[in-house]
């Protein structure tokens, strides 16, 4: 979580140095989300993730250097330098791609997922999506073929409330929340605080649990918020699609502090160990981006290469 | 020793031979297992390799192809098959945004093997969305190959090669070639794709046909060759990437270029056939390149307002006759004895 705060803190403060040239959407506010379900699955559980998925990908122990370095457009990014932030993948870990169109890799992740029931394997694919992603009718498509097939696969849904600037209350009906929708397509459900990284944890292992134990597929959707504006670095409250107001009361409800809090008064840590796991962060993060940095750019010629496999 | 089989045998022994080979083959689509088996091209898939490997699926055709995108990220070869191209477009984000853009996008990691079976339909008042011939579209997106055979030897040779092929393939299927029946060699025969299929040599004109039309070009090329002009044919065969160095030899050779195209003209794929070939043989062809097209308009239904709309081997004949300064005499070639909107007497509708 510390890790992911810190990584996309210094995105966000570098941006404008223009050496990150594509577009970049932070998810900082809502890291409880990746960083519970990358402790919760196994390195062989399978990913697929969205626009959105730097918290995602180094959660499940996706190599940060080779991301930064990706969102530089060098040689030694994950995707080496053909996908740029919206395409991260780095299979050692089981993270599959994320994808840049809304509700695009929902499908992958079920087709992942019917792989490992063919295979007759123990492992699980989840698909993390947003409040967005649901409106999609790919969506419902592959709730309903899950439902049908009994595939293993988790759904994580990161409800921010907002599709770009759009609210969530101009985009879906006020009274329906969508993880009792997708339990009425015949998908098991829960919600919880996706603020909360216990919370998070222990809902993700209940649900693993379940897909383990009945071998069909399961919904998680997790309440949070993104700080800072759709794509880019900046804050964007002033724009008005959302006030000032709502964004200090969802800042309070911070996860990290809320976290922090927690581990001290249960004695698990203390504020030394804190603050070593900060600074370790801190390090690795800058030595993501000195090797982004010393990383080379990929000779023009390749950008002709890969468009087919050999 | 001869084997005469029929274009949807064809295609039903190539994927029988496929899931043979290889049991992370899997073969699924609205209608697989139903009593019509998609014109018999999967009957006895199911039995022979379990519900498993040869299913159903809900009409998501955008969301199945993802499916077939996630299970070939873990080495599954899925064929799908949708029974008009026209219910296809629903999956053009999964096609356009995901198969095709896979292995680029993530730096050549992870490809993706998957065959999508297309079928065009035609006549019997098909109408304005069960009978598109969108090949230009899929040829214009890099990444995908795109296939159109126009046999049953080629309808299997290449089906096999798709199927085992790295990348996204479309296989579009003309569903009058259906019942077109020839010698198919047995076993695991392979066409490549990437390469044109050279029909007849001829030295007056070179006549690049794709699909169905490779059909009527035949019978026109017949019956010129009784007005004693030579026609070179080259069957396209891939329409994604497209083999060019074939088109340029025989160009040069000719100096005269007819593209038969299954789509209407603005934007076709024999558009872009007669720019590439003008650009670099400019000034050695001795006549205007032109070519044979679908009018600029959706398909009507109507018996009568598809009627002289589908081009035949007699606009073939008459208009290479025009381009090499012949006289064409319509009386001479015997036109089909079918209704216009059949591709023979087998074909009793519906669809």
């Amino acid at each position: 979580m510390v890790l992911i705060r810190v990584v996309e803190e210094m995105i966000a403060e570098r941006y404008n140095e223009q050496k990150m040239r594509c577009p970049t959407h932070l998810s900082i506010g809502q890291e409880a989300v990746s960083a519970a379900a990358g402790i919760a699955l196994s390195k062989e559980d399978l990913v697929v993730s969205t626009h959105r998925s730097h918290g995602h990908y180094i959660g499940k122990g996706g190599d940060v250097p080779r991301m930064i370095a990706e969102i530089y457009g060098k040689e030694t990014g994950c995707s080496k330098g053909k996908g740029g932030s919206m395409h991260l993948i780095d299979l050692s870990v089981g993270f599959m791609g994320s994808t840049a169109i809304v509700g695009n890799s929902i499908p992958i992740g079920a087709g992942l997922g019917m792989s490992l029931k063919l295979d007759k394997s123990e492992n699980i694919s989840c698909i993390f999506l947003g409040d967005g992603a649901v409106e999609e009718g790919v969506f419902a498509e592959t709730v309903n073929f899950c439902a049908q097939k009994e595939l293993p696969v988790l759904f994580i849904c990161e409800n921010n409330l907002y599709s770009v600037y759009s609210p969530l209350s101009k985009r879906q009906p006020k009274d329906r929340q969508i993880c009792t929708m997708v339990e009425a397509m015949g998908i098991k459900s829960a919600k919880g605080n996706g603020n909360d990284v216990f919370e998070v944890y222990n809902q993700i292992n209940k649900s693993m649990q379940y897909i383990n134990h009945e071998r069909k597929p399961f919904f998680l959707e997790f309440d949070t918020y993104r700080w800072r504006e759709h794509c880019g670095p900046n804050y964007d409250n002033e724009l008005g699609y959302r006030t000032e107001n709502e964004f200090l009361e969802w800042k309070k409800k911070d996860p990290i502090p809320f976290a922090s809090k927690i581990l001290l008064k249960d004695k698990l840590v203390s504020i030394e160990e804190l603050e070593k796991i900060k600074d370790r962060a801190i390090v690795d993060a800058n030595n993501a981006f000195n090797f982004a940095e010393e990383s080379p750019f990929p000779p023009q010629r390749a950008a002709y290469e890969d468009i087919y496999s050999l | 020793m001869t084997r005469i089989i029929s274009f949807t045998e064809s295609i039903n022994e190539a994927l029988t031979i496929a899931m043979e080979i290889d049991n992370k083959v899997l073969c699924y689509g609205l209608g697989v297992d139903d009593p019509k088996h998609i014109f018999e091209t999967t009957t006895g898939l199911q039995e022979q390799f379990g519900e498993d490997r040869v299913f159903d699926m809900p009409t998501s055709e955008n969301a199945m192809t993802g499916i077939a995108i996630g299970s070939a990220l873990r080495g599954y070869k899925s064929i799908m098959v949708h029974q008009r191209l026209d219910f296809f477009l629903l999956a053009m984000d999964q096609l356009v945004n995901a198969a095709a853009k896979w292995n680029y996008m993530f730096g050549g990691q992870s490809s993706i093997p998957i065959v999508i079976r297309l079928i065009i339909g035609r006549g019997w008042g098909q109408g304005p969305t069960h009978s598109q011939s969108l090949q230009s579209w899929f040829s214009h997106i890099p990444g995908l190959k795109v296939v159109m055979p126009s046999s049953p030897r080629d309808a299997k040779g290449l089906l096999l090669e798709s199927i085992f092929d790295k990348n996204p393939v479309l296989f579009l299927e003309h569903r009058w070639l259906h019942n077109q029946e020839e010698d198919v060699p047995e076993g695991d025969f392979r066409v490549a794709l990437g390469k044109s299929n050279l029909l007849k040599k001829g030295k007056d004109i070179t006549i690049v046909g794709m699909s169905y039309m490779n059909t009527e070009a035949v019978r026109a090329i017949e019956f010129l060759e009784t007005l004693g002009i030579s026609c070179e044919h080259i069957d396209l065969r891939s329409v994604n990437p497209i083999d060019w160095d074939s088109i340029i030899v025989s160009v040069k050779k000719t100096k005269r270029l007819l593209v038969l195209d299954t789509a209407s003209k603005t934007s076709s794929l024999s558009a872009e056939i007669i720019a590439r070939t003008s650009t670099e043989l400019f000034s050695e062809m001795t006549t205007a390149p032109d070519r044979i097209c679908l009018p600029d308009i959706p398909i009507p239904a109507s018996f009568a307002l598809t009627k002289d709309l589908y081009p035949t081997s007699f606009d073939i004949a008459k208009k290479v006759c025009s381009m090499l300064d012949k006289n064409f005499d319509p009386a001479a070639l015997i036109q089909s004895e079918f209704p216009h909107d059949v591709p023979g007497d087998w074909f009793k509708g519906p669809f």
